[in-house]
């Protein structure tokens, strides 16, 4: 099948690496991690214990991490079939609608947030149905959160399995179709298969960006300990009063993110 | 500890901001710049945009060539900034707690109160502030950390009434926003916040609030670049014509005397 093996490359190419390539490889490393550092430099590691025991911490965590999961699932179930329609399905206004799927990507968050709750607050254009058919109100809940984490994470699934529907070969798909199978069986059997890579690395990238959701979180949402209040909220606020408080935390979702992460993807990304 | 490091911090810091903040002169393309005028920064509660920002106007046409440029943002925000090494020359917060992380010598030149915001249309029927304790209604305050929500827990427990909040908020203007929405039926805001948004949400004064008023102190800074205009900004705040405009955005003047 097909897998991204990246140890092959490296051993394919003899000679050694281009200093232009490595400086600036470097260089650009430096700048993502060196913030890192600065946290755990200024982490007050004598305390670290009696922090993390703080109850609403570990509830803020547990928030987080069923939110940007339920997130991701919700942006698989919706994504995949977007991110089909995009790459296999010719039709006007393809271009347009590719670009609509990146607006959240550009938007403020917090736009994005008020803009959920114009649509989907208690008295938008659909929750305003909502409430007065159902007396569902989405604002305020652990679903608003995890909408609004939806909202801003899909894109980014939809962006990677459209670039792997469009690096497939389509081949395979062809012979299915001869062979008489219907677009839906395609889709099943050999579609999904073929970029099944590409989905994994979209939904780790769509959690992870979900997980790190703050502004539609916090304005469509609101912050309630225990309801809404995810670890990045919780790390704004004690920003206000307490800024050691808040590295803790930042750490805690860091090192419990780039561990799911390390995981997820040695399982599901590097397997041949 | 963490002083060292911050100090630490502050070269590269102040780098940045500065190099920030002539962009900027740059972006306005500004002739008081150029002709060697000189500029006054000045940091201020969010609460302060509109008083300040007329306050700031009316310096400039006294003291010819001096641009005021602010820095509008939460108190406490503001305070780690300028703890930073931000080059700020003066500092107007919406409670003492951050003014004290930044200097002692500070002057309290405004007051504000809580009052309660409800939707035009008020569709909780709020007067009082017990109504907010009634089961069905969706209250938002602001978090605790921040002032405006300590003040609203000062307020409540001044009244014996227990609240329970579907929100707790970053900052006034969320709540704001909520309750000019309609998503929440009734919020505490600052009544200066609450007259400036007087065209979505209408503001409920309530006795309570007299055991929850927050102080605005100000203060020039020991370090300030141009420290001269900022005591001279700071005289203005608290003369009769700073007080006035003050006074027209809601503020209540300093505890007489």
């Amino acid at each position: 099948m097909l897998s991204t093996k990246p140890s092959r490359a490296a051993e394919k190419l003899p000679g050694r690496p281009p200093w232009i390539l490595v400086l600036p490889a470097l260089a650009g490393l430096a700048f993502l991690v060196l913030p890192l550092a600065g946290l755990l430099i200024r982490a007050p590691w004598s305390t670290i214990g009696t922090r993390l025991a703080e109850p609403q911490v570990l509830e803020a965590l547990r928030l987080s991490l069923v939110t940007a999961t339920l997130a991701t699932a919700l942006c698989l179930l919706l994504g995949v079939p977007l991110a089909w329609l995009l790459a296999r399905v010719s039709f006007r206004g393809a271009r347009l609608v590719r670009a609509l799927v990146t607006v959240p990507l550009v938007l403020p968050p917090v736009v994005g947030g008020v803009a959920l709750l114009l649509v989907l607050g208690r008295r938008g254009l659909v929750g305003g149905w909502l409430y007065d058919t159902f007396g569902i109100s989405l604002p305020f809940t652990t679903a608003g959160v995890v909408l609004a984490e939806t909202f801003v994470a899909m894109p980014f699934l939809v962006i990677s399995v459209e670039g792997a529907l469009r690096a497939a070969d389509l081949r395979y798909e062809e012979a299915a179709a001869t062979l008489g199978a219907t677009r839906w069986t395609i889709f099943r059997r050999v579609t999904l298969p073929l970029v099944a890579p590409g989905i994994a690395a979209g939904a780790i990238l769509c959690w992870a960006r979900a997980l790190g959701e703050f502004g539609a979180t916090i304005t469509f949402a609101g912050n309630f300990p225990g309801r809404t209040q995810t670890m990045p909220l919780a790390v704004y606020l004690a920003l206000e009063t307490d800024p050691e408080a808040a590295i803790v935390l930042s750490l805690v979702l860091l090192v419990v993110s780039v561990l799911v992460l390390a995981a997820l993807r040695d399982r599901w990304v590097n397997t041949t | 500890m963490s002083k060292r490091s911050m100090s630490k911090c502050s070269m590269p810091m102040r780098v940045a901001v500065a190099a920030g903040l002539s962009l900027l002169a740059a972006g306005c393309g500004d002739t008081g710049e150029a002709s060697g005028g000189k500029t006054l920064t000045v940091f201020a509660a969010a609460s302060l945009t509109e008083s300040f920002t007329s306050l700031g106007t009316t310096f400039e046409a006294s003291h010819r060539g001096v641009k005021v440029r602010f820095n509008f943002g939460g108190s406490s925000g503001l305070a780690q900034q300028i703890g930073q090494g931000a080059p700020a020359d003066v500092f107007a917060s919406a409670s003492p707690a951050p003014m004290k992380q930044v200097s002692d010598e500070s002057r309290v030149f405004a007051r504000n109160r809580l009052v309660i915001a409800v939707p035009k249309d008020d569709p909780g029927k709020v007067t009082k502030l017990a109504d907010l304790a009634g089961p069905r209604l969706k209250i938002v305050v602001c978090a605790e950390q921040v002032p405006c929500g300590a003040a609203a827990t000062k307020a409540f427990a001044a009244a014996g009434v227990r609240v329970k909040p579907a929100s707790q908020e970053q900052d006034v203007r969320a709540v704001l926003t909520k309750v000019s929405l309609g998503e929440a039926d009734a919020g505490l805001v600052y009544r200066t916040d609450a007259k400036a948004a007087a065209a979505k949400v209408r503001g409920i004064e309530f006795p309570e609030s007299a055991k929850a008023i927050n102080d605005y102190p100000i203060v020039a800074l020991p370090k300030a670049p141009q420290s001269a205009l900022a005591k001279e900004f700071v005289q203005l705040v608290l003369s009769a014509q700073g007080q006035a405009v003050l006074a027209q955005a809601g503020f209540e003047p300093a505890s007489p005397g």
